[in-house]
């Protein structure tokens, strides 16, 4: 059996839903994580101590050869450890997701819905594996638990020296990349405990899943951190990571790397409706690059009661409880709170990270700041229906957004800007060359 | 020729490299890091902090309104302080200006104005936080604001604290990755804090809030950095070193009464100081 060690593992391919209106411009794509190679997505909802923990990862391969070793902050007992429903991962992508917004300019000759409409507004913005059980006791590893969660055994491992467990962990045909057992160690020596999770192949056809679900744990430690440093040992590369996390408080930031909102609410040009996915990958990788590679970017912010332009509807309270929202209306007492989420802030966080960038676990704290920000990209379509009246000064005004838009996006991507520019289609047929346009032909037209 | 002397007299307080320090990291920050200081929080600080100190002045009967001392605060705390509520801003400037006059031993203020603010500030309401990852840990940039700082320092001539701390918190971060076989790396990335090395120039430093005798200020740095890192590293929690400074300013009276030295006056930088203790602020 091959073994990975990693943080979190499944395969997410997530498609562009269908178009919503919102008072905030005319929703029309998303930049979710299937944009993405080696993209692990983790959900951490967090509440002062209580944390519950939700790890998907992109695993490309067959199941029988899928097992993952993951840290926990503590020591966990039988029932913590849940599979949670993939769905519930892709809706929170969706949502959080950074989009794509248009507007159409109005008839330029109709200069009352010009006024009105044309300001874009920043403002809304236990099948058990006991045969190893007693080798395993002569390397100082305990098997505290086995069980069976869903397609997954479980085993619980209590383990004192990185030696004796990394020693199991071979033992038992699971494959550990060179540098495994110092970091298994320095996490012993830091109080954190592992499980591990494999795919029951039995159970999973019996369930009918033909792909891994997430696994959830949850646990209590005033550890805010996310272990990334074994998950950097058999990365082939740089990998991406999504975190999303559901707090009460507000906004969440690395305390020991810098947390950097992406640039948003610019215009871009129209032709980026079809190229979305190009542009927001290029851009996530200059903006990388100018941070140095070691920056955590934002992607949203925002309060999970509303979203405003919606990539997806937010997520319901059920939903929210199943991903170990705990403190959400218990619909136990038959009481059931509306079924919008209250009192749940999200914070989408994307980093693409390798063991030289990121050295050290990413440590989280939670801060006050609830102020709404997504990633939002806005295209203007000009008008190009039949004008009554002289309608030059407009088409001056759009030849002069369609040159900031494309400097906007070279500055964004990097893309060649003369490449952008013929790319753009011009008004009346006259393409926006400023730098070829002498400045007095505007003062006579 | 009273003119420059009075102009050399003024150059020799260290204050005003700082206010020039603190001033360039405000640039920075806003500039090149656009770390989120919001402007109306910044005159809030800083008229706030003001008013304080000239009411406080006055009803100290402290002659003279000396506003330098409240400007370095405002601007620490502008660095510091994250909110969104701007009535915490002004809370936080009130706190910092008003412990300076409230709570002192000896004729010494205890805490470090900003630093009293901060603690205050996120005991209170979890609406106000320290953003201490903001700063990045780029070498270079790490470098700069040491180098910096240390300007600072050499025209207070008290860098005994900041060196002392800097050095243990080192030593201590070091030994934790040897302890844990970590690569060194990882150390050299938690000390390449920005925030950290604000802390340890600007906060840590000020000679005010330290022992006088230079014994003492070594001893003071190694019990705020250990006791920084057992917050950070044992107990898990952000803010090691604000927290600490905290924790051990009550320290400093003791100090001061067992390891006799000089109390510090600004605009008396080494070899002349004189020990007073009223009116200085």
């Amino acid at each position: 059996m091959r073994i990975f060690i990693t943080v979190a593992v499944v395969a997410l391919t997530v498609a562009i839903s269908t178009t919503a209106q919102a008072f905030c411009g005319f929703y029309v794509a998303r930049a979710d994580t299937s944009l993405f190679n080696r993209a692990s997505q983790v959900v951490l909802v967090r509440d002062e101590d209580r944390t519950v923990i939700t790890m998907a990862n992109d695993f490309q391969g067959e199941v029988e050869d899928f097992a993952v070793v993951v840290p926990v902050p503590t020591f966990i007992e039988r029932g913590q450890i849940n599979v949670a429903d993939r769905a519930l991962i892709e809706h929170l992508d969706a949502y959080t997701a950074p989009r794509l917004v248009e507007y159409h300019d109005p008839d330029p000759c109709a200069r009352y819905d010009l006024r009105k409409n044309s300001q874009v507004s920043d403002a809304a913005l236990p099948s058990a594996v006991q045969e190893s059980d007693l080798a395993g006791r002569s390397r100082g590893v305990t098997i505290e638990a086995s069980y069976t969660v869903g397609e997954y055994d479980i085993l619980i491992l209590s383990a004192r020296e990185s030696d004796g467990l990394i020693r199991w962990l071979k033992e038992n045909d699971y494959n550990i990349p060179r540098g495994a057992e110092s970091v298994v160690g320095s996490y012993l020596k830091q109080g954190m405990r592992f499980f591990v999770a494999k795919v029951n192949l039995a159970e999973q056809s019996k369930l009918g899943y033909s792909y891994l679900r997430p696994l959830q744990v949850a646990y209590e430690s005033n550890k805010f951190m996310l272990p990334i440093r074994l998950g950097t040992l058999n990365a082939k590369g740089k990998q991406e990571l999504y975190v999303y996390a559901l707090t009460r408080t507000g906004r969440v930031e690395t305390t020991n790397y810098r947390t950097v909102k992406l640039p948003s609410n610019t215009e871009v040009p129209e032709f980026i409706q079809t190229e979305f996915a190009g542009f927001y990958r290029d851009m996530f990788a200059k903006q990388t690059l100018q941070e140095n590679e070691r920056a955590v970017f934002l992607e949203y912010a925002w309060d999970m009661a509303w979203c405003d332009p919606c990539a997806a509807d937010p997520m319901s309270q059920d939903e929210l409880r199943r991903l170990g929202v705990f403190w959400t209306g218990d619909g136990s007492n038959g009481r059931i709170a509306p079924s919008q989420a209250q009192n749940v802030f999200v914070t989408r966080l994307h980093l693409r990270y390798d063991r030289d960038h990121f050295p050290e676990d990413l440590m989280f704290q939670e801060t006050g700041d609830r102020q709404n920000y997504q990633g939002r990209y806005v295209i203007r379509h000009p008008y190009r229906g039949k004008t009554s009246c002289d309608a030059s000064q407009y088409k001056t005004a759009v030849r002069e957004r369609q040159e900031r838009e494309a400097q906007t996006l070279a500055n964004l991507t990097g893309w060649d800007i003369d490449e952008i520019r013929s790319k753009i289609p011009g008004i009346d047929g006259v393409r926006s060359e400023p730098g070829v346009t002498p400045w007095w032909k505007r003062i006579w037209q | 020729m009273r003119n420059i002397a009075c102009h050399a007299a003024k150059l020799r307080d260290p204050r005003f490299y700082q206010i020039a320090v603190l001033g360039l990291l405000l640039c920075y920050g806003i500039v090149v890091l656009d770390f989120g200081v919001r402007w109306q929080n910044a005159l809030a600080i800083l008229a706030a902090a003001q008013i304080t100190q000239f009411l406080g002045t006055r009803a100290a009967g402290l002659g003279r309104f000396d506003p330098m001392s409240a400007l370095i605060t405002s601007m620490s705390l502008t660095l510091l302080l994250r909110t969104d509520v701007i009535a915490f801003a002004v809370l936080a400037a009130v706190i910092a200006i008003g412990s300076k006059f409230l709570i002192r031993i000896r004729g010494k203020h205890v805490f470090n104005p900003a630093n009293a603010a901060l603690v205050s500030l996120m005991l209170i309401s979890d609406k106000a936080w320290v953003s201490s990852g903001q700063w990045g840990s780029a070498a270079i940039g790490a470098l700069a604001l040491a180098c910096l700082g240390f300007l600072v320092l050499t025209r207070a001539k008290r860098s005994e604290t900041t060196i002392a701390f800097l050095t243990t918190y080192a030593f201590l971060l070091v030994g934790r990755a040897l302890w844990l076989d970590d690569p060194l790396t990882i150390p050299m990335h938690q000390l390449q804090n920005g925030a950290l090395l604000i802390f340890a120039f600007f906060m840590i430093s000020d000679p005010k809030t330290s022992p006088d005798a230079r014994v003492g200020r070594l001893l003071y740095g190694i019990v705020v950095a250990s006791i920084a890192y057992t917050i950070q590293f044992v107990f898990y929690e952000p803010n090691g070193p604000i927290l600490a400074l905290i924790m051990s300013a009550p320290l400093v009276p003791l100090i001061d009464a067992l390891l006799q030295g000089q109390v510090y006056r600004w605009k008396q930088p080494a070899g002349n100081p004189v020990a007073q203790t009223k009116g200085v602020f």
